[in-house]
């Protein structure tokens, strides 16, 4: 046993309502620069639909992930180390920015310029990747809110198999919201694409980050991530992806798209895996065990044969704690109702989801029955082949047991819940029926339900020894060396003063402000000690501390 | 002006090669890359890139057969000079061809496709003439000197290649390079001021030829203070191994 720490995510799809303020916050926060335009790297898409890039999980295309030999061992979809060397000239599986989008702004001057004029002036859009006008036809989220799901619809790839039953007239049809990261997983194929060996999994919380000093633009990662999560910045030549925003993860908080959802539904903890395991997990005959045996390397941190080799393999204690407490592996392992995202690739990926209940109770609701009632309920998971098999295509390989079970756990609470909510005693045959006890269905709805940021985000600090390493690593570049304001002579971001680093400074100083009652409360070496909130600021008078101070911290 | 051009300068430009790169590397691995634009066109460059790619890999091939290895030693391995020329022109013809249309389709697409042409800097452009030129007159000498043989025959293996040999041997003997026909002058001059340019421009990325990666385990792992401790490549045990061993 070889017990390794991984930060993972769960997302609860039943409570996503799609206003892609995930998607937002996270392009501000990460990709909002030249080069980046067309990428993101939490993006969330309306299924059934083609998703960003159009038809991802389409691998029969695109060849992500990894396969099974006939030797049972594992191989990149896209071909071995030769075959690709063979193939760097050219990527013949890469997306193009058509199969993303073409990222566009408008001609915003006209408005303010334009002359009094009978007709109102008009703002053209004007492509970003070659500076002319052009005409918009897709985007990451055309087909937001099933908008042309008559044309699109048929084309998404997880409705193989199931043509038949899926419906896309308005009337007839479901829906539910996908928000997708980067998986962070556990055997990433992106990683064992990349040539240069740019890629790496961090061994303390498993994030996997792209080297950008190290990274040669080889494009291979791109192709080789089945889940299309690593991007090419078309102006520095180089990968990016998701970072977990380690910045923020590292000093205890969460990652952007966490913190500004506005559903509550992502929960981020730590899971214990053993990493021995891992490959033979992956390497597993049947797709459809996949998922089973990746639930079977996450390691239990209550027991104490696994706390001690977790603690021999240097996991600091207070990670163990956090391990204990954390509100993923409550929902991956204790009440088993989160599933991975298509385990039929392989990666064992590491952002996991709750799926949702909705299009089921919508179905109920809409023939007129009662819609809480666990009979009801379980009646239409039975029977209905959409949505399960559906929801069996992305989390299960197919598999519908599963998910049927999680969505029986979903509706048993939903009933049990009704009662006590309504002052009545809550009845213990329901939790009973899902195999579970009362006292555990509760706790599971106030993880669900109603809890607390404490509760849903349990992110255990790097350790402050290792914090002066910890500043500037990873994504960032050794030109921060060298300060800015030269030209980048070689392409973007090239040469001296390139990218601004990211300080986990900044944030500490951040956290401090939003977490202190006043800034006469924060510690000594914030520089915002003693200064003035502006917001709070009535504009009369002058008061202490409203400039900052000269060099030597003193307030003016 | 021979004694400047084939005695002073290969010297300036192979210490501005060496000197260039390790500045190079020392401050700009950012920009150190290939600088892809697949992105935005993709068809072109599925023929055009490794057509120029592995032709130009041959026509290195070729150059260090003909530059490094002394007419001598061929010959005492019995390869008589007739078969070598028959051999060289066999491997060259293609693969100069192959890079010449290669270049051809890659240089039309970087013209014709706009966003392709507007990520062209000038660096690129003046990179593109000196590779464009040194390649064109390469193939002339080819086909001038050993094929057609306008003005008799040149064997280059007794002046260009003694020649390139004595630089390294750091007694530049400029009069065989003298003697030989203007096309192999000034594309010897023009290669020279090649290397010259290359720790410069993006033809860095022919030194991440990531030959590494046949030898690598798949995934790589990575401690968060990597840079305190310095670099470090490490896979757990039982995950994936270096290719061969297990998996």
């Amino acid at each position: 046993m070889r017990v390794m720490a991984q930060l993972a995510m769960v997302m609860n799809l039943d409570k996503c309502i799609g206003c892609h303020t995930c998607s937002v916050t996270c392009k501000q926060a990460w990709t909002n620069r030249t080069g980046m335009e067309y990428v993101w790297f939490n993006n969330v898409e309306t299924r059934p639909g083609l998703g960003y890039p159009r038809r991802w999980q389409d691998q029969a295309e695109w060849e992500g992930g990894w396969v099974r030999k006939a030797n049972g061992r594992l191989t990149l979809a896209a071909g071995g180390r030769m075959k690709k060397l063979l193939n760097i000239f050219s990527n013949p599986k890469l997306p193009s920015i058509d199969d993303y989008y073409e990222p566009w702004t408008y001609d915003y001057e006209t408005l303010l310029n334009s002359p009094q004029q009978q007709q109102f002036p008009v703002a053209r859009p004007l492509s970003l990747i070659s500076g002319k006008p052009m005409n918009v036809t897709w985007s990451a989220n055309w087909d937001d809110d099933l908008g042309g799901a008559r044309e699109y619809g048929p084309k998404d790839p997880m409705i193989k198999g199931i043509e038949d039953k899926v419906k896309f007239e308005f009337e007839q049809t479901f829906m539910f919201y996908l928000p997708r990261i980067c998986e962070h997983c556990l055997n990433p194929a992106c990683a064992a694409s990349c040539p240069s060996g740019a890629i790496y999994k961090r061994s303390e919380d498993g994030i996997v980050l792209v080297d950008q000093e190290r990274c040669r633009g080889w494009r291979m990662c791109i192709s080789g991530c089945p889940y299309k999560k690593v991007y090419f910045n078309h102006k520095t030549g180089k990968a990016e992806k998701c970072t977990f925003c380690y910045p923020r993860v590292e000093v205890g908080i969460p990652t952007v798209c966490s913190e500004t959802c506005v559903g509550r539904l992502r929960y981020i903890g730590l899971m214990l895996y053993d990493a021995d395991a891992v490959l033979d997990a992956a390497s597993v005959e049947n797709d459809q065990d996949l998922f089973a045996a990746q639930r079977g390397v996450f390691l239990d941190p209550e027991d104490p044969a696994v706390q001690r080799e977790a603690e021999r393999a240097g996991i600091p204690g207070d990670w163990i704690e956090a391990a204990r407490k954390s509100p993923v592996k409550r929902l991956i392992m204790d009440y088993q109702v989160a599933l991975p995202l298509h385990p039929e690739y392989r990666t064992m990926p590491m952002v996991w989801y709750i799926p949702p209940l909705s299009p089921v109770v919508d179905v109920v609701k809409e023939t007129g029955h009662d819609a809480e009632s666990q009979a009801n309920l379980f009646a239409a998971i039975d029977t209905l082949r959409i949505p399960v098999e559906y929801l069996a295509n992305l989390f299960t390989a197919g598999d519908v047991a599963p998910v049927n079970e999680v969505l029986k756990k979903l509706a048993a609470m939903r009933s049990y819940m009704r009662d006590i909510n309504l002052g009545r005693d809550g009845n213990a045959d329901i939790p009973a029926t899902v195999g579970m006890g009362e006292e555990e269905m509760y706790e599971m709805f106030r993880l669900l339900a109603i809890a607390k940021y404490a509760d849903r985000y349990v992110i255990p600090t790097a350790h402050a020894e290792q914090a002066h390493a910890l500043e500037e690593l990873a994504t960032d570049c050794a030109v921060s060396e060298y300060g800015g304001g030269q030209s980048a002579a070689f392409g973007e971001g090239s040469g001296r003063g390139g990218l601004t680093p990211v300080a986990v400074e900044n944030l500490r100083v951040l956290k401090e402000t939003q977490t202190a009652d006043s800034l006469e409360e924060l510690p000594g070496e914030n520089p915002l000690r003693g200064r003035v909130n502006l917001l709070n600021w009535d504009g009369k008078g002058m008061p202490d501390g409203i400039f900052p101070g000269d060099k030597t911290g003193t307030p003016q | 002006m021979n004694r400047f051009f084939f005695g002073i300068f290969p010297y300036l430009c192979l210490a501005v090669f060496v000197v260039g790169h390790i500045w190079r590397y020392r401050y700009d691995k950012f920009g150190w890359t290939t600088r892809s634009s697949q992105l935005y066109e993709d068809k072109l460059l599925r023929i055009g890139s490794p057509l120029f790619h592995f032709g130009m890999l041959g026509v290195v091939g070729g150059h260090i057969l003909g530059l490094l290895i002394p007419q001598s030693w061929t010959d005492k391995i019995g390869l008589s000079r007739h078969a070598y020329h028959v051999l060289a022109l066999a491997g060259g013809i293609p693969a100069g061809v192959a890079a010449v249309v290669g270049l051809i389709i890659l240089v039309y697409r970087r013209r014709t496709t706009g966003p392709v042409f507007s990520a062209t800097t000038v660096n690129d452009k003046v990179m593109y003439v000196v590779l464009g030129a040194v390649i064109v007159l390469g193939i002339w000498n080819t086909i001038a000197g050993s094929w057609l043989q306008f003005g008799g025959e040149y064997n280059y293996r007794d002046g260009v290649s003694p020649w390139f040999r004595s630089i390294f041997e750091m007694r530049p003997d400029v009069d065989l390079m003298a003697a030989a026909p203007w096309g192999f002058k000034i594309h010897a001059v023009l290669a020279f001021l090649l290397f010259a340019m290359w720790p410069f421009t993006r033809l860095v990325h022919v030194f991440s030829a990531p030959v590494g990666y046949l030898n690598r385990p798949y995934v790589v792992y990575r401690s968060r203070d990597a840079r305190a401790r310095g670099p470090q490549v490490r896979t757990p045990q039982g995950t994936w191994d270096k290719p061969g061993v297990k998996n």
